[in-house]
């Protein structure tokens, strides 16, 4: 077992990682229990049960006056779940925050998810789309980098899903929307359905996420992402 | 493990100790600059704290958005209340002629107004949205004082920093810091899209704070309080039943 010395994650990846992941879950749980007391969305500015939904999710509510089919009312939850909501969405800010600013003056987005323009090739893509859809187990030396597929989903995250969450997120306050403007979203209810979207496109990266770790051996990409360690001779096992 | 190194130690301990007192000097700065809402205690105070001091420094003078006549909702939804007492029906079978909103605590002139005399105050009106902390939302036109004028008319002591506003529902009241109290938006408001503020949805006076939820403008307000602590009032979590009292956070501008 020949351990190597330079980490495959530096500390700071692995600890802005872990930390945005225990954040993430305890934003989808409170997420999806503030919107059990409204399980309708809307288009445009306003939106009540007056109003013809763009859509519904068939679930019962945890408000009786929301019509929902159901019979039964669920408890509410709101009250601990904006609270632990909005301390959620701070460490995700603030994790976010240090790992922007680490990943752009210390190397790690030019270094490690900046595909390589050779790798950007219709050909190449098609090739690595092609491996992904096989189920292919990655070569050996891509547990010491990223593949192209995987820059291209981490930065979508990233530079995409995460502003945009937090940005239809405060434009759904009453009083932040004046700085988190959701009149170029399409209206206060279109900032709600879009971060409901988001949520749903996060929540697809997360399963196809794990999925490919376990794929590509689930124990050693744990250990690389808590200890730094990567082990060849389990790599190639 | 490697063994620590003296150095290592006192290095540790003196970082440590400028972290807790730089911790404490925050502490200090934000309350006296009232970033601390009431309900500060707690495993989610800190995100609490944050977000209320967030809103302090970033959006005190901002402005709640104000729409267009033609955004105003057809739709409007008025949450249903419990049923109004036969206090309620008595002033209510008199046209509220008789409805009072006492003005008292930290001032230099306590009163009372009727609605008649509110409505003799400059008014302000407005097209502003209304948002549930559930994630509904619908636009009025709301016509009211603005709660400066009230608080000017009756002379607010200097050391004065909330205004606690009540229902004839006991169980019904709430709080505001002067920030909000003072913007020029908050109103006592009396009229809805033209006309009295219909029953349902707060009449005969409502407080409407234009840059929180829902759960923050009470409906049918008899009395305005005005303090410096609110410890005094309830539990001393700023806010009673639907809002502090059951578990929902003092302020509700997100």
């Amino acid at each position: 077992m020949a351990e190597t010395i330079s980490p495959r994650h530096s500390l700071l990846v692995r600890v802005t990682h872990w930390l945005t992941v225990f954040a993430f879950l305890a934003l989808l749980v409170t997420g999806v229990e503030i919107l059990i007391s409204h399980p309708r969305f809307y288009w445009g500015e306003t939106g009540n049960v007056n109003t013809r939904p763009l859509f519904t999710i068939p679930i019962p509510s945890s408000r009786s006056i929301v019509p929902t089919g159901y019979s039964y009312v669920l408890p509410d939850q709101n009250g601990w779940s904006r609270y632990l909501h909005f301390q959620s969405a701070w460490i995700v800010l603030g994790t976010g925050l240090l790992y922007v600013v680490f990943g752009f003056f210390g190397g790690h987005f030019r270094r490690n998810l900046l595909p390589a323009p050779s790798e950007l090739s219709p050909k190449r893509l098609g090739i690595s789309i092609a491996q992904h859809l096989r189920f292919e187990r990655p070569s050996a030396k891509e547990a010491w980098s990223y593949n192209v597929l995987q820059r291209l989903s981490y930065l979508l995250v990233i530079f995409v899903c995460f502003p945009l969450i937090i940005w239809t997120g405060l434009a759904m306050s009453p009083a932040f929307e004046s700085l988190a403007p959701s009149t170029v979203l399409g209206g206060h209810q279109s900032a709600r359905t879009i971060h409901f979207f988001v949520t749903g496109f996060l929540v697809l990266f997360l399963l196809v996420h794990v999925l490919m770790i376990v794929l590509a051996g689930f124990r050693n990409r744990m250990r690389a992402m808590i200890s730094g360690r990567v082990t060849e001779s389990q790599e190639r096992a | 493990m490697k063994k620590l190194s003296r150095r290592q130690i006192i290095t540790t301990g003196l970082v440590a100790t400028a972290g807790v007192s730089g911790l404490a000097v925050a502490a200090k700065l934000a309350g006296r600059y009232g970033l601390i809402p009431p309900d500060s205690r707690g495993i989610y105070g800190l995100g609490e704290t944050l977000t209320y001091a967030a809103q302090r420094v970033f959006t005190r003078h901002t402005l709640a958005r104000e729409f267009s006549k033609s955004q105003i909702s057809k739709d409007p939804y008025a949450y249903p209340v419990d049923p109004l007492g036969e206090e309620f029906q008595r002033f209510q079978n008199a046209g509220f002629a008789d409805w009072r909103l006492v003005v008292d605590g930290m001032i230099a002139r306590p009163a009372s107004f009727s609605v008649a005399q509110l409505k003799s105050f400059p008014a302000r009106t407005q097209i502003t949205m209304i948002g549930c902390e559930e994630g509904w939302t619908y636009i009025a036109e709301w016509t009211g004082v603005p709660l400066s004028h009230i608080l000017e008319l009756v002379g607010t002591l200097p050391q004065a920093r909330y205004v606690v506003y009540h229902s004839i529902e006991p169980t019904s009241w709430d709080s505001i810091d002067m920030a909000e109290a003072l913007h020029p938006q908050t109103l006592v408001t009396y009229g809805m899209n033209g006309g009295a503020l219909p029953v349902p949805f707060g009449g005969p006076v409502r407080m409407r704070v234009a840059r929180q939820l829902g759960y923050k403008n009470v409906k049918y307000i008899n009395r305005l309080t005005v303090t410096d602590n609110l410890k005094q009032f309830g539990k001393g979590l700023g806010s009673g039943a639907l809002g502090a009292e059951d578990g929902y956070a003092w302020y509700a501008g997100i």
